[in-house]
């Protein structure tokens, strides 16, 4: 026991104290082989075994995929050759014939968003078809817009009601607030991806990168919204579910493991459409439109009307603004 | 010159050749520990293999809890791998020179815990086949804006100086050469800094959530300290002296002694700082209470850890009133129930009871449980079994060259 308390050092230079040493250096013998041999196998055929359901794995991440750089760092031909790509994918997948496109900002365009909270009746028609123009996964159910049925008298999301379902909207005593991404222009969702496979556009519209997306959530955790959406299995679309017009950065059918979010429907606005929410709302409480056309009716009911946003504290400079008539 | 550097290439081969073959050696006991280890490690993969054919789906976690079991692991792991400073300040810095052998176990044990780390970070991804965008040049690495990008590269860095250091020091131990400080000591005090850095970083991923109150306060940081500073020291002196018992490796009392001065402080430091937390969310009684509410005693009906919870301030209230009581800290018998105790207290409070409560309500008022599944509770115990191989395999190659039975011949 001795030995063992004197420092390394001292024995070192007294090799005679030294323990005895393991023998490790005698030549291999036939049962070492046996023995290397048989653990080998054992530990080889336990792996295969515990790994064997992925030989189920369906293998449509083609090399190509995989090798792709992100967005951004695209060349336009490389651009339209992953759209060709992404279309024949979706259409040996889903059997429908579909059309990826890429619409670019448009200049002189800032999108923004209003909607009158006096005017809201909570009949979630904007959910509905934001899910049948942006192809969500229908099982699981994946929705952008969330309606809240909030109690008169409060502002706090926690007494709301996600789930309310009553014979008919609206219910006396309460009023209803959509909230879905807000486009923030300081968007913690950007700040916190570690691969920058989201980032906001130049006309404000923040994307992802479906085929850049490593799926860590931690954009979904950052977001003061709840905003964000993450693919926890394959999506699922009966084919006379799907819509063919597609964007690439929008509502084209995303692969299972990324996040996905509300653009604003990116593949309509960008070609001058409205998005489908505001072109489903009966009353007329959504409003959309260029931020930077002073003759827009957006601009004319941040000028005109009682405008505030939602979570302001939090710092991320929404360009979703709820408003009520004076 | 080449022949000289074939003859330390060729040392080198020689000395991995050995150590293969002693990683193969033991008794009864070594083969039925590291079988066992390895039987769970392959039903972990098995678990993981479904959670890569269908997706996250296979996890409890939703988009309103999209963490789970897997980050609340990765962040008790953090703690004990940052741990390992614990030892090295007193052994090279204050010069505690009994304790430099004990110092490379503390840091072999930082190593498992970091490859765990890494392992419980891959399977929480949903596209683990693109981790290769994480990689600076060939990827698209958002630092320094993301805190996540800050911690893949902490956590990285940690591993490599820490391979370094056990490294270089078994290896000169192996050959029975001197070791030059110059190539350890600048890591050594490199090391100081960075454990501290891969827990503040990652106390920092979750601080910096704007819209998420319940992490977005100044204390959580400290808190992870107080707490990685008694889990950490806690496992080791549980594993120093299941080392004592089983081989002829002899830890002498005094590195456990300074270990459980370290874990009594550290858990008096932990309580304190949680309490200064309840005090601020309750006393205030503030909307942004909502998640300690949650936590402590139940919101709107939903209550799933409260039992969690309290079960784990009991086990760190009884171990701290064991640590303080210096009849009982001195004897091994208590002190072992104290450093269990405080262990599964803090995996909870630091685990669960940190991410969950986080979710919740989430930013929209919504309030979802969160149960995590079988096949993720299989992943997680694969991870688990799968380090404490590593840490056993590491151990089996350390002793001996520690020890001075494996050397050059």
């Amino acid at each position: 026991m001795a030995n063992k308390r004197k420092s390394k050092q001292t024995r070192v230079e007294n090799p005679a104290e030294q323990p005895p040493a393991l023998d490790l250096a005698a030549p291999l013998e036939r049962r070492d082989f046996l023995k290397a041999g048989a653990l080998a196998c054992l530990f080889g055929g336990g792996a295969v075994t515990a790994m064997a359901p992925l030989r189920h794995i369906k293998t449509e991440t083609e090399l190509e995929d995989w090798m792709q750089q992100q967005y951004e760092r695209l060349t336009p031909e490389q651009i339209e050759k992953i759209l060709h790509r992404v279309e024949t994918q979706i259409e040996a997948k889903y059997g429908v014939d579909v059309n990826v496109e890429d619409p670019k900002p448009l200049p002189g365009v800032q999108y923004g968003y209003a909607l009158n909270i006096g005017r809201c009746i909570g009949c979630r028609r904007c959910v509905h078809a934001c899910v049948e123009e942006n192809n969500q996964s229908r099982d699981p159910a994946i929705q952008y817009i969330r309606v809240l049925a909030m109690e008169k008298g409060s502002l706090d999301v926690e007494k709301s009601d996600h789930y309310y379902d009553p014979e008919t909207v609206p219910q006396p005593d309460k009023y209803y607030m959509p909230v879905q991404c807000h486009q923030c222009e300081n968007p913690p969702c950007v700040k916190a991806c570690p691969v920058r496979a989201t980032w906001k556009e130049e006309d404000g519209i923040v994307v992802v990168d479906y085929n850049w997306c490593i799926g860590c959530r931690y954009c979904e955790a950052a977001c003061p919204y709840w905003a964000r959406r993450f693919n926890f299995a394959e999506p699922k679309l009966a084919k006379e579910e799907i819509n063919p017009q597609m964007g690439y950065l929008g509502n084209r059918i995303r692969p299972q493991g990324t996040m996905e979010k509300c653009t604003f429907c990116i593949q309509r606005v960008r070609k001058g459409l409205n998005p489908a929410c505001m072109e489903a709302c009966p009353t007329g409480a959504r409003q959309f439109g260029n931020l930077a056309d002073p003759n827009s009716v957006i601009r004319y009911i941040l000028r005109e009307k009682r405008v505030y946003v939602f979570k302001e504290e939090a710092g991320t400079v929404p360009r979703f603004y709820y408003w009520f008539d004076k | 010159m080449a022949t000289q550097q074939n003859g330390i290439i060729k040392d080198y081969l020689v000395f991995l050749f050995r150590a293969t073959r002693l990683s193969f050696r033991g008794d009864l006991l070594f083969y039925g520990w590291m079988t066992l280890l390895t039987v769970i490690t392959l039903v972990g993969m098995r678990c993981y293999s479904y959670q890569l054919l269908y997706g996250l789906s296979t996890t409890g976690m939703t988009d309103q809890v999209s963490w789970g079991i897997y980050i609340a692991n990765f962040t008790f792991l953090v703690g004990m791998a940052a741990a390992a400073v614990m030892l090295v300040i007193p052994a090279y810095i204050y010069k505690r020179h009994e304790l430099h052998d004990v110092v490379i176990f503390g840091e072999l044990l930082a190593v498992a815990s970091i490859v765990m780390c890494l392992l419980f970070v891959t399977v929480d991804l949903g596209r683990p086949d693109r981790f290769w965008h994480l990689i600076p040049v060939i990827g698209l690495f958002n630092f320094p804006v993301s805190m996540l990008s800050w911690d893949v590269v902490v956590l990285n860095g940690y591993l490599l100086i820490n391979v370094h250091i056990c490294g270089y020091l078994l290896y000169m131990k192996y050959l029975g050469r001197k070791p030059n400080p110059w190539f350890y000591m600048p890591f050594v005090l490199l090391s100081i800094a960075w454990a501290i850095s891969i827990h503040t970083v990652t106390a920092f991923l979750y601080v910096g959530l704007v819209g998420r109150p319940f992490w977005n306060a100044a204390i959580v940081a400290p808190r992870f300290l107080g707490s990685a500073f008694t889990a950490g020291p806690g496992f080791m002196i549980l594993a120093f002296q299941i080392i004592r018992k089983t081989t002829k490796y002899h830890i002498g009392d005094e590195a456990l002694h300074l270990l459980r001065q370290i874990v009594t402080v550290s858990l008096l430091v932990n309580l304190f700082l949680l309490g200064c937390e309840v005090f601020k969310e309750f006393y205030s009684a503030s909307l942004h209470m909502s998640s300690a509410k949650y936590l402590f005693f139940g919101l709107h009906g939903h209550d799933a850890l409260v039992p969690w919870i309290w079960t784990a301030l009991t086990l760190e209230m009884i171990a701290a009133i064991i640590l303080v009581v210096p009849k009982t800290a001195k004897r091994f018998f208590w002190l072992n129930i104290a450093c269990a105790f405080s262990i599964i207290g803090i995996w909870i409070e630091k685990g669960l009871g940190l991410i969950v409560p986080g979710f919740l309500p989430t930013p929209l008022g919504e309030i979802v449980e969160y149960v995590p599944t079988w096949n993720e509770i299989g992943v997680s115990v694969g991870i688990w079994a799968m380090g404490l191989l590593i840490f056993s395999w590491l151990m089996r190659l350390a002793i001996p060259i520690v020890s001075g039975r494996f050397r050059r011949s």
